[in-house]
């Protein structure tokens, strides 16, 4: 997991985009050359102002939504159904923590410090994906989880992996290696769940029935309302567009769905033969909005949970340093 | 005398994938000293036996070239195509070569 497939402006009001400086022609030219030619973009390289600020918004939101993503998951550790379930579980929330060092590492390489980035998140000023401020009632929701929200977050990091920022490239190559894991684990535990009683196939439909409409909403708004995504695009920063990759995710989830024998909640979920795609209802996207705007059920409680966890940590990353600084003058004077 | 530290300092990690290959850069973590760093880096890069050996660096240790002299750095090798092997004709009766 997890980024929304979009960039949002951090804060309410905030541009997107900011009037970029006059940048000097030449270099611009040769970027935008580079760019054109399907070339990548590395740290040291010349890069627009505006190019900068969208990477470090849209890679750091991607970092805070990998660790904000380990919460609702860590909550079910102490509650799996067997040790093996608790291996597994464990297993992937360290991946997603993993996965939240690869995308800070590649937003350092921009000039932005990891404390800074951090700092934005525990004060509220970052966002992260609006999906992880849904709670996790039961254990079929950890199996969905799997299933649907990592399904969709592969769909959008697949083209990521050919970002024309090279950091961030390698990274999502990194991450998309880890992420089949994370899909098939959830999927098969509902398959599990699914040949046991009556009262856990409904467990399983009824968590189908919460994250579905959910997980159509994480690959943003329709391209219409995305007027931001044109210049993505136009950077090689995105490759496929928001209801392009819905479409993809929709058409391989029926399928899916129809296996593991549920049902998917949207009435109007129908093959249009002359259009080679299921066709879907309508997303609910003043809901999507009012929590990615922190009005979720559990934004408040995420944040908190984090910034505890941060400040809890604290005396370890000390002691750390200390330990260090003790170390440094003792090496030095037998290297001597 | 090196400064004293003040945060945690940032570091490369290169992991071996396999005895015989080389050491392979594979990205960067932040860690207090060089032990710190080897095992968050064995933590973070190695979860799936992805390697035998790892080396970290810290990231201040390196230099690079600069691109913006790419041009003057990496010319002087672009006009000797006499230095690949493709440059010379050999009769094909001579075979493999």
């Amino acid at each position: 997991m997890y980024t929304q497939s979009f960039s949002v402006a951090d804060q309410p009001g905030q541009p997107l985009r900011s009037v970029p400086p006059a940048e000097p022609a030449d270099l611009l030219a040769r970027f935008e050359a580079r760019i054109d030619a399907d070339g990548r973009i590395e740290p040291q390289d010349w890069m627009p102002q505006a190019y900068r600020k969208t990477l470090v918004r849209q890679i750091s939101q991607h970092a805070h939504s990998e660790i904000v993503g380990m919460l609702p998951e860590g909550n079910w550790i102490s509650r799996a159904p067997s040790l093996k379930r608790k291996a597994i579980l464990i297993a992937k929330v360290q991946d997603e923590g993993g996965h939240g060092l690869y995308l800070y590492s590649a937003a350092e390489t921009l000039g932005t410090g990891r404390a800074e980035m951090l700092d934005a998140l525990h004060a509220g000023r970052a966002k992260y994906s609006s999906i992880f401020n849904y709670p996790t009632l039961n254990w079929a929701d950890v199996g969905v989880i799997g299933w649907l929200v990592d399904g969709a977050a592969i769909m959008n990091q697949v083209p990521l992996c050919r970002c024309s920022y090279g950091p961030y490239a390698r990274a999502m190559i990194r991450v998309c290696k880890e992420e089949s894991f994370h899909q098939r684990q959830g999927y098969e535990a509902l398959l599990v769940m699914m040949q046991g009683t009556a009262e856990q196939q409904a467990m399983v439909q009824d968590s189908v029935n919460r994250w579905w409409w959910k997980c159509l909403a994480m690959f943003g708004p329709p391209d219409a309302d995305s007027p931001h995504s044109a210049q993505g695009v136009k950077w090689g920063i995105k490759r496929i567009s928001n209801d392009d990759l819905r479409q993809k995710f929709i058409d391989a989830t029926v399928p899916q769905a129809q296996v593991l024998g549920v049902t998917l909640p949207d009435p109007d979920l129908k093959w249009n033969e002359a259009r080679g795609h299921y066709d879907h209802g309508p997303i609910d996207w003043d809901e999507f909005w009012s929590t990615v705007n922190g009005n979720g059920p559990c934004n408040k409680e995420r944040l908190a949970t984090r910034v505890k966890a941060h400040n809890d940590g604290q005396w370890v990353r000390d002691a750390a340093l200390a330990h260090a600084r003790k170390q440094q003058p003792r090496a030095m004077k037998e290297a001597a | 005398m090196t400064a004293a530290l003040k945060d945690w300092p940032l570091w490369e990690v290169f992991v071996r994938s396999k005895q015989g290959l080389e050491h392979k850069h594979c990205g960067s973590l932040h860690a207090s000293d060089a032990r710190h760093a080897l095992e968050m880096a064995r933590d973070v890069y190695t979860r799936r036996q992805e390697g035998v050996s790892i080396w970290v660096v810290p990231s201040a240790q390196i230099t690079a070239s600069n691109p913006d002299d790419k041009g003057e750095l990496f010319d002087p090798a672009a006009d000797k195509i006499y230095r690949h092997p493709t440059f010379y004709e050999i009769p094909e009766a001579v075979g493999h070569m």
